[in-house]
């Protein structure tokens, strides 16, 4: 059949303009985010939830058993950043898991696609989240969730007679936040930024079955190593990245504000390591972003 | 500029062939109408077009390629496809923040008058919402959108004759400005035929016939035969002949009113019975019908 015979004739009219606002990238990529924390509500119900349950837990604690008062009160600031950061780090792994299989699986990516925001803006804003939104959110509920249990426990205390003063005296609120929002920005942003950029790419691949496919190819590569070369460098890159950039320091044991303050700016920024794991984070995002592209709906 | 040019567009997945070879060109200001079975092609060939599938052949669409400028297409076109895609969780006011947020071309005023129309509340989820109504949302979103081109795979899919005739009437009356041009498949083939001003039967990957609705009315006449004439009509050459209460049916190509109305009733035929008559000859005539 030739090109001719298909064609369908013009209308006469000229089409109208009209002038189209300007959307600049930074606009499109903030409401790329924001339609994110719509769908993933979870991405800060989970760490309140958590927050709020750990607040009432502490409450419950002053009240039954007064002891407690006497012995050093960071264990519980500290178990309260690990618990909201953990649950923050759990959801950033669910979330980047569905957040691009989860539009092809409801073929709703059909519905994304046709509006003007490109796959990059796209699989961008949906790395933002781990990257970005979970970890500054943690650190948020922390510190409320942290002076919240300031005020109760200075209300017991003055309640028992006792000074308020020596609770500040252990370590500044001021100063444990700072550590704290340094720790969340480094080692949950930028350390696990691989990770995350892994997790998106089996994400925007899988046929079915993400987590599956996230899960089984470290574990297959671990097995094979093992028999194949009596070696476990794998497994140990897994748990160096893991980890984090601290040196033979156990994850949860001993003083959290310790190990967090162990390691400058300095040491950080020059750890290979993270810039190592910056590249393939990158590499795994634009593979990310080439594979939206092809994907149909499933 | 035409608004479609389509050239050898192919599109396999797997040894499945879904589009073999479509070559087309929509001017602007058209309301063509992609007719055709299930599975002959027509999804395949309007999301290639829109730049959703990957495919060999060449596009153009609206001067752009869409493959590589599917970001910069969309400002300038709108999709619908059918109701399932918009996204469950999404409610009434977070699509229209979302479209006012991304979209350049979106009258966030214009949409909201549409949904006054409605009784679509303004904090409801989609999944909330029934088929009618979120067709409803989507074309409110969509005809806010001021697109040079809209692309719609059956948009009434599963919505009853109600919101049917709303929805092809408030595209025609609100929307469409014969500087717009508008896709369209559907099944609903008789409920569209005065919506389109072009008519394509696709099959099997393939074009088998194309042309404008007022060649369409001029060209083809059906006749129901009064049944002493069916041999004189017969020998006519119609293109289908078909039963209907124990009388005869028959379709003609060309052939002039006048000779017609002396062997019965003449009329217009609908879309649907031409498609149904070229698909079913299986000879050269149906390829033939295309000019």
């Amino acid at each position: 059949m030739s090109t001719p015979s298909n064609t369908v004739p013009g209308s006469p009219l000229e089409s109208q303009v009209t002038a189209p606002a300007v959307i600049t990238a930074s606009r499109r990529m903030y409401w790329s985010v924001r339609r994110e924390l719509w769908e993933y509500r979870s991405i800060y119900i989970a760490p309140l939830a958590v927050a709020a349950i750990f607040l009432l837990a502490f409450l419950i604690g002053l009240t039954i058993s007064p002891k407690h008062r006497h012995e050093p009160l960071d264990g519980p600031y500290e178990f309260a950043a690990a618990m909201i950061m953990g649950t923050g780090f759990i959801v950033g792994i669910f979330y980047s898991l569905d957040a691009l299989y989860g539009e092809r699986r409801d073929r709703s990516i059909l519905f994304w696609k046709s509006l003007p925001v490109s796959d990059l803006t796209t699989v961008l804003s949906k790395f933002a989240i781990p990257l970005v939104i979970l970890p500054l959110l943690s650190f948020a509920i922390t510190v409320v969730t942290q002076f919240v249990m300031m005020l109760l426990s200075s209300a017991v205390l003055l309640g028992s007679g006792l000074s308020a003063g020596t609770l500040g005296a252990r370590m500044s609120f001021f100063h444990m936040s700072l550590m704290l929002l340094y720790h969340i920005l480094t080692v949950h942003g930028l350390w696990y930024a691989p990770i995350y950029g892994w997790l998106l790419l089996v994400s925007a691949w899988a046929p079915r079955a993400p987590f599956i496919w996230a899960f089984l190819p470290p574990f297959v590569i671990w097995g094979v190593e093992k028999i194949a070369f009596r070696t476990s460098h794998f497994l140990a890159m897994l748990q160096y990245r893991l980890v984090g950039p601290e040196p033979s320091t156990p994850a949860r044991s001993g003083n959290l504000m310790e190990v967090i303050s162990g390691l400058t700016p300095a040491q950080f920024f020059s750890t290979p390591g993270l810039w190592i794991g910056l590249a393939v984070a990158a590499i795994f995002l634009a593979a990310a972003v080439r594979l939206r592209r092809y994907r149909e709906p499933i | 500029m035409a608004c479609i040019e389509v050239r050898g567009l192919r599109k396999a997945f797997g040894t499945t062939i879904a589009v073999d070879g479509i070559d087309l060109r929509v001017e602007e200001g058209r309301i063509l109408g992609l007719i055709g079975p299930n599975g002959a092609g027509k999804t395949t060939a309007l999301n290639a077009i829109l730049g959703l599938i990957s495919y060999q052949g060449e596009l153009r669409v609206l001067g752009r390629d869409p493959w590589t400028e599917r970001e910069k297409l969309m400002r300038d076109a709108c999709f619908i496809a059918d109701v399932a895609v918009l996204p469950r969780w999404m409610r009434v006011w977070q699509a229209l923040d979302y479209f006012a947020g991304v979209h350049p071309r979106f009258d966030r005023a214009k949409a909201e008058g549409f949904l006054a129309k409605t009784t679509i509340g303004r904090a409801s989820k989609v999944r909330e919402l029934s088929k009618g109504m979120v067709a409803q949302l989507h074309l409110a979103l969509v005809m806010a959108i001021d697109a040079k081109l809209l692309v719609l795979d059956e948009p009434t899919l599963g919505l009853d004759i109600l919101y049917r005739k709303q929805f092809y009437d408030s595209l025609l009356n609100d929307y469409f400005d014969r500087s717009r041009t508008i896709v369209v498949t559907t099944h609903q083939v008789e409920e569209i035929q005065d919506v389109l001003t072009d008519v394509m039967f696709i099959n099997r990957g393939r074009i088998v016939f194309v042309c404008s609705m007022e060649e369409f009315e001029s060209r083809y006449l059906e006749v129901m035969v009064n049944p002493e004439q069916i041999a004189a009509a017969r020998a006519l050459k119609p293109i289908h002949e078909r039963q209907v209460f124990g009388r005869s049916i028959l379709l003609f190509d060309r052939v002039e009113r006048q000779q017609l109305a002396a062997l019965g009733d003449v009329r217009t035929p609908s879309i649907a019975d031409l498609f149904v008559a070229m698909l079913s000859n299986q000879s050269g005539a149906a390829q033939g019908g295309a000019r």
